[in-house]
């Protein structure tokens, strides 16, 4: 948020002498590919936090059953289903939409707060800090309170606001720095953020009755999503998952700051221009359905660099792995604690993730010293 | 090498490189001196590309403005003043970015860029310490970190601005000793801002003073190392002494009267 945030990656420790003759030991140079027992592991979480989605809820089912009636939906492999009609339809037709839902969602909100952390090279950045979650909330809003449009039309109302809003952050943050300071864009983003949420404030008090499908929304719901939900925004996250990961590499070459990468051969404001494009569309695609989901774009990046180390090349990809894990189990908290109610999701991912955050900040931090 | 034409830079308003002419030969070493604020990394900025400029920069004949940033880091390799050294990133990591410009598709690393890698981490005597955070290195293995991924680069043209600040006497050498090493084995074309002007002096073909943003003298360092040069652009009271052929510039302290 600030010049000294902002260059994080800076503040290196202070030196420790160390012999500087060292023999040519021929030594490995270690590889630059993705470390595969983390992506394992990343992996083996999201199969395991699928598999808890489809079969936790009011209705109990064993992953077993459920194991069995996917095999015996393959056609060539001819095996029939144990599972009821009622149980089969539970699964495939309530639950696992969410949990697909939720696995899109929070891979996007994961991955692309840690591509903004990148290209703004400071730590607090996600694509809500320029202003999606405000300017989604604000279409939302005013789309049903003024224009009195029935709720199908809220995605679409949030999906516009969210990307008015990261326009006319972008294009204030550049009109005052040529787009080379990053703080200059975070500071319009925080400016824009304020004055739309703002307006969303004054839009709920102003029709208290006719916007009560938003307040929901704005809590963050998979609630009553079914498979047209997901194909609406499969498309839009998928896109966005596959640019982003394919930046990767040249994000680690923007952590040695602007310049150096320019004379490294990265065309700078070309990247950071492509990234948060897609960024931000991609999350606008899925706050649009999800309503506003917190927390999930700051906190998985960090839980991730803590664990495996600050390469985007891995942060990236394990990020969506662990962002999508992370919110299918975040579901299925939300419809379990209080069953048969639901909680919003977005009370779940920060009573979950701050104190999970504040965990693995103290271990590894401990381990260091 | 380098031919800088007519280079001008404004910041801010103020113009802070003034109609430089600026000829660099091939594998050879032009440091860059003057005072604080002359306009010397500036001009070193606008060479790399990093600040815009009028007139032209042309290296090798090829006017540098017509080339993209991937091209242009195939021709020039910078060694900054005030390097971001993430911490955690690994030497081998960090030296890996030099060949930024030089990767396939989507960054593949091909077992070319290993290759070099290896070579570079080798010739700088890191190979040892290629695993190692840079965080936990002291400062003149991270000049060696840095000149290695700048050596990964393949560039013809290396800039230097300030390779030396914040080193002690020994580093300073071990830092100019690499690079006068580099330069006749890989014929390197060398462009440099230093401040100590007797090191600057010792290593380098030529030397350019510059002050107000313009090239005041140019030469051979004999030629342009002399007491009423450097005490006028300067404003500092310096004896030049010959030490063994070379130039040696002695600050010297004002007589008090006791």
């Amino acid at each position: 948020m600030n010049g000294a945030s902002s260059r994080v990656d800076a503040t290196s420790p202070k030196a420790t002498a160390v012999p500087t003759t060292q023999p040519d030991s021929g030594a490995p140079v270690a590889s630059r590919g993705v470390p595969w027992r983390w992506m394992l592991a990343g992996f083996t979480v999201l199969i395991a936090a699928v598999l808890a989605g489809l079969a936790l809820g009011p209705a109990g089912i064993s992953p077993a059953a459920i194991g069995s009636d996917l095999l015996g939906r393959l056609p060539w492999l001819g095996l029939g289903t144990s599972m009821s009609q009622l149980d089969a339809t539970v699964v495939w037709e309530l639950r696992a939409p969410r949990v697909a839902l939720g696995a899109l969602v929070g891979a996007i909100l994961a991955v692309a707060g840690g591509s903004y952390q990148a290209v703004f090279r400071n730590p607090l950045a996600d694509p809500y800090l320029l202003g999606v979650a405000a300017g989604a909330g604000l279409g939302a809003t005013a789309a049903i309170a003024y224009i009195g449009a029935s709720t199908q039309w809220l995605p679409i109302a949030a999906f516009g606001g969210a990307v008015v809003a990261v326009i006319a952050a972008y294009a204030l943050g550049r009109s005052v720095a040529g787009g080379r300071n990053t703080t200059s864009l975070i500071l319009a983003g925080v400016a824009v953020a304020a004055f739309l949420s703002a307006v969303q404030t004054f839009v709920l008090q102003q029709n208290s009755e006719s916007v009560r499908p938003v307040y929901a929304w704005l809590l963050g719901r998979l609630s009553t999503s079914g498979w047209s939900d997901v194909t609406l925004i499969a498309p839009y996250v998928i896109g966005s998952l596959i640019v982003l990961l394919a930046h990767r590499k040249v994000l680690d070459v923007l952590r040695v700051g602007d310049d150096e990468a320019t004379s490294l051969g990265v065309s700078v404001t070309r990247v950071r221009l492509i990234v948060v494009a897609v960024a931000t569309l991609g999350t606008a695609a899925a706050v649009s359905v999800s309503g506003l989901i917190g927390f999930v774009g700051v906190v998985i990046p960090h839980v991730v660099r803590l664990m495996a180390g600050a390469n985007y090349r891995l942060v990236l990809p394990l990020s969506m792995l662990v962002g999508a894990s992370f919110l299918c189990l975040a579901d299925v908290l939300a419809r379990t604690v209080l069953s048969p109610a639901e909680l919003p999701i977005g009370v779940v991912t920060a009573c979950v993730g701050a104190p999970f955050l504040a965990v693995v900040l103290r271990r590894v931090r401990g381990g260091d010293t | 090498m380098i031919d800088i034409a007519a280079a001008a830079v404004d910041l801010g308003g103020v113009r802070v490189v003034d109609d430089v002419d600026l000829h660099v030969p091939v594998g050879t070493w032009t440091m860059l001196i003057g005072p604080n604020g002359a306009g010397k990394t500036t001009l070193l900025r606008a060479v790399a590309g990093l600040v815009d400029h009028a007139g032209t920069v042309r290296v090798d004949g090829v006017d540098l403005a017509a080339l993209g940033a991937r091209a242009r880091a195939r021709l020039l390799a910078l060694v900054p003043q005030d390097p971001l050294l993430p911490p955690e990133m690994t030497v081998s990591e960090y030296t890996l970015l030099g060949r930024t410009a030089h990767l396939g598709f989507l960054g593949r690393t091909g077992a070319r860029d290993a290759e070099v890698v290896r070579e570079s981490l080798v010739r700088l005597g890191l190979l040892g310490l290629a695993d190692r955070a840079l965080g936990s290195m002291s400062g003149g293995e991270r000049q060696r970190a840095v000149l290695a991924r700048a050596l990964a680069q393949q560039a013809p043209v290396l800039l230097l601005d300030e390779p030396t600040t914040s080193l002690d006497v020994g580093r300073q050498q071990d830092v100019l000793d690499l690079v006068a090493t580099l330069q006749t084995e890989r014929g390197l074309t060398v462009l440099g801002a230093m401040h100590d002007l007797t090191l600057a002096g010792q290593y380098a073909d030529r030397l350019a003073l510059i002050d107000g943003g313009r090239v005041i003298a140019h030469g051979r360092p004999d030629q342009v190392l002399l007491e009423p040069l450097i005490a006028h652009h300067y404003r500092a009271r310096v004896r030049v002494e010959n030490v063994d052929g070379a130039p040696v510039v002695l600050p010297a302290r004002a007589a008090s009267p006791r």
